[in-house]
């Protein structure tokens, strides 16, 4: 097993509030596997990822939970073992490049860093040139032609879609194993972010690596994804291959999200889901679900569900199918 | 002569050839240049396109956020639209509403839902102080909200209730055009479907008109009933929804169709296929000559990077602009 996540609660700590956001999540992945997280936005997806990183902001807590990234403990290990992991093993594509590239710095500063770091950790001091010749290589490998432009460009003077190469680029360098993915074409047109997921699922295969794809776009996690995860609320509700995920949704919330969502192929459209995301503060006590869930019965409200599941890797969490 | 004016009259908004063109330190960014199209009395006209192709601006030149730099825009046949808002009588104002994309930015946050519905109502003078708690709470009930949404702040609502209370503003001082400018691309999934159903039910019962600029082709399935295909500041394909997506006929309407993630296996089936989507949009401050996609086009062929290409018209009012069909 690659990445093997169980019963993992964050909080994060306001002036007066405790927020409990991931209430007990689960997430296991073999090598090689695309494993997709559907999630919409304040869901806790971004949190997951940055979790396995061990990146979250200071004001995160996490009470219980496990996270083992092949035989590491990352909720144990020291900042030496966790930055040799970060360097060389996982890699992330973050969702805004805007925000995520330093804007006072040239791409080619920041790219170098990268690499730079990745070699440090293998025991190697590169030269100006060999920082400049990787730097050439990653950008040709997500198809940045214009690398010299490229290199001497601030994030502002490249486009939405070459910002996002180059993101995918840096978080390349230290995927030795597994990349994580966090919405990774958000505000950018529909013929380039296919053009960059389609670049993104050759570079995986090519490479070998496992990918973690968290996004609230369903169709994209559809094709880019071999099993997914549903999160709602920081539970997940529902486990399974992507295709009988999409063909049979078991869970009422991934059932009526996929029946919500306007589809090119004919007029008819869902309900919509009523209500709103609950409030971290006070969460429902039984299924966070529950409140917004057309079939709720008593025991939702104040139960928490158990995995149950109901076919061969597919699993729900639902007193539905209890 | 007559006749000239007729077809003027089917039409609540008609625009012939405007231009608008934004002056910035490098020249001239040719955001719209020459853009003909009409809405109907009762339909929605979506206008599609990527970033850069001018829907946004098109819908603001309507909306006399600045007015067009050449060209005429007409409102119900006679009323000239080409004129900044301010000059524009509060009548014709009122007629002509605009739903902006982020309700998130739209709405002021430190007004209560009262507040942010009810002042259309008396800047157009339609209620008094007393009169308009009960107008206000009408048109919550008519979105969909309900009277208890009345003394909230924008912060205590969700995405798509924002946005209902954003629909519930541009319905209040009753309009017959509705500018839908992005209207769900803030929203998420399960919040995005009660909005397009609340616009679909406004629409049949008010019979009001909708220009809706998107760049969400399942939105465009969703609500639209004829679809404009923009690149670069000009139009390249026009269609009844139905006919569009079942024979897209432009190789840049069949890359963006291609482009779209599925959720379904009817969805794959209706995709093009054969059309890869590549390269980016070119720069509007020097679009490409001829056919302004030919820098992207699988099938260009030499003609296409010389002159604009011929407007062809095929059946069920299907109009296309490429050199394949000449």
């Amino acid at each position: 097993m690659l990445l093997n996540i169980q019963d993992l609660y964050v909080h994060y700590k306001s002036y007066w509030y405790i927020h409990k956001v991931l209430n007990g999540v689960w997430l296991r992945m073999m090598e090689g596997e695309r494993v997709g997280v559907i999630g919409e936005t304040g869901s806790g997806k971004t949190t997951l990822l940055k979790s396995i990183l061990r990146i979250l902001p200071q004001n995160a807590v996490i009470p219980n939970g496990m996270i083992k990234f092949k035989e590491i403990d990352m909720l144990k290990a020291g900042e030496t073992e966790l930055s040799m992991v970060r360097r060389r093993e996982i890699g992330m594509i973050f969702q805004d490049p805007m925000a995520a590239l330093n804007p006072v710095f040239k791409i080619k500063d920041q790219l170098y860093d990268v690499i730079r770091y990745k070699l440090f950790a293998e025991g190697y001091n590169p030269t100006k040139e060999e920082l400049h010749d990787h730097a050439v290589k990653v950008l040709n490998d997500v198809k940045l032609p214009d690398y010299e432009r490229v290199l001497e460009s601030y994030p502002f003077q490249l486009s939405g879609g070459m910002r996002q190469r180059v993101m995918i680029a840096m978080a390349l360098i230290s995927a030795g194993k597994l990349l994580l993915a966090d919405e990774p074409t958000t505000n950018i047109d529909v013929t380039i972010q296919d053009q960059i997921l389609k670049l993104i699922d050759r570079l995986v295969k090519q490479r070998g690596l496992s990918t973690i794809l968290v996004s609230h776009a369903l169709g994209m996690v559809r094709q880019m994804t071999d099993r997914a995860y549903v999160l709602y609320a920081g539970d997940i509700m529902e486990e399974a291959r992507t295709s009988e995920l999409f063909d049979h949704p078991a869970h009422p919330y991934t059932s009526l999200l996929i029946s919500s969502a306007p589809k090119i192929s004919t007029r008819e459209i869902g309900e919509g889901i009523r209500g709103k995301l609950p409030d971290y503060r006070s969460p429902p006590i039984g299924c966070r679900f529950a409140p917004r869930c057309p079939y709720a019965m008593d025991k939702c409200h104040t139960i928490k569900p158990k995995r149950t599941i109901i076919n061969t890797d597919h699993a729900v969490t639902c007193h539905l199918y209890e | 002569m007559s006749e000239g004016l007729d077809m003027y009259m089917d039409y609540i908004v008609s625009v012939s050839d405007i231009r608008k063109y934004f002056t910035i330190k490098e020249g001239a960014v040719k955001a719209v240049d020459g853009v003909s199209f009409s809405v109907k009395y009762g339909e929605t006209l979506a206008l599609v396109g990527e970033s850069g192709s001018g829907k946004t601006t098109t819908g603001h030149v309507i909306m006399g956020f600045y007015p067009p730099d050449s060209g005429k825009i007409l409102y119900k046949g006679t009323y000239d639209l080409s004129i900044p808002i301010k000059k524009r009588s509060l009548e014709l104002k009122r007629e002509i509403q605009i739903v902006f994309q982020d309700p998130g930015t739209s709405l002021n946050p430190k007004h209560t839902v009262k507040d942010i519905v009810g002042l259309p109502l008396r800047v157009h003078g339609l209620a008094d102080s007393t009169s308009v708690y009960a107008r206000v709470a009408e048109l919550l009930e008519f979105v969909g909200l309900g009277e208890d949404f009345m003394f909230k702040y924008p912060h205590e609502l969700g995405g798509g209730e924002k946005q209902l209370v954003a629909i519930a503003r541009a319905l209040a001082p009753n309009p017959s055009f509705l500018i839908l400018d992005e209207p769900t691309s803030a929203l998420d999934v399960s919040s995005q479907a009660k909005v397009l159903n609340t616009l679909r039910r406004i629409q049949k019962e008010k019979d009001i008109s909708y220009l809706l600029i998107t760049h969400d082709l399942g939105v465009v399935r969703n609500i639209a009933h004829r679809v404009i295909i923009m690149y670069l500041g000009k139009i390249y394909e026009e269609a009844p929804t139905d006919e569009f997506f079942r024979w897209p006929l432009h190789p840049y309407t069949k890359m963006l169709l291609s482009s779209i993630p599925t959720l379904t296996r009817e969805d794959e089936e209706i995709k093009p296929k054969g059309v890869e989507a590549v390269g980016e949009i070119p720069s509007a401050l020097s679009p490409p000559k001829g056919c302004r996609f030919h820098t992207r086009c699988p099938f260009a062929k030499p003609i296409c990077s010389e002159s604009e290409p011929p407007e062809i018209v095929a059946d069920n009012g299907h109009v296309v602009r490429c050199w394949l069909y000449e």
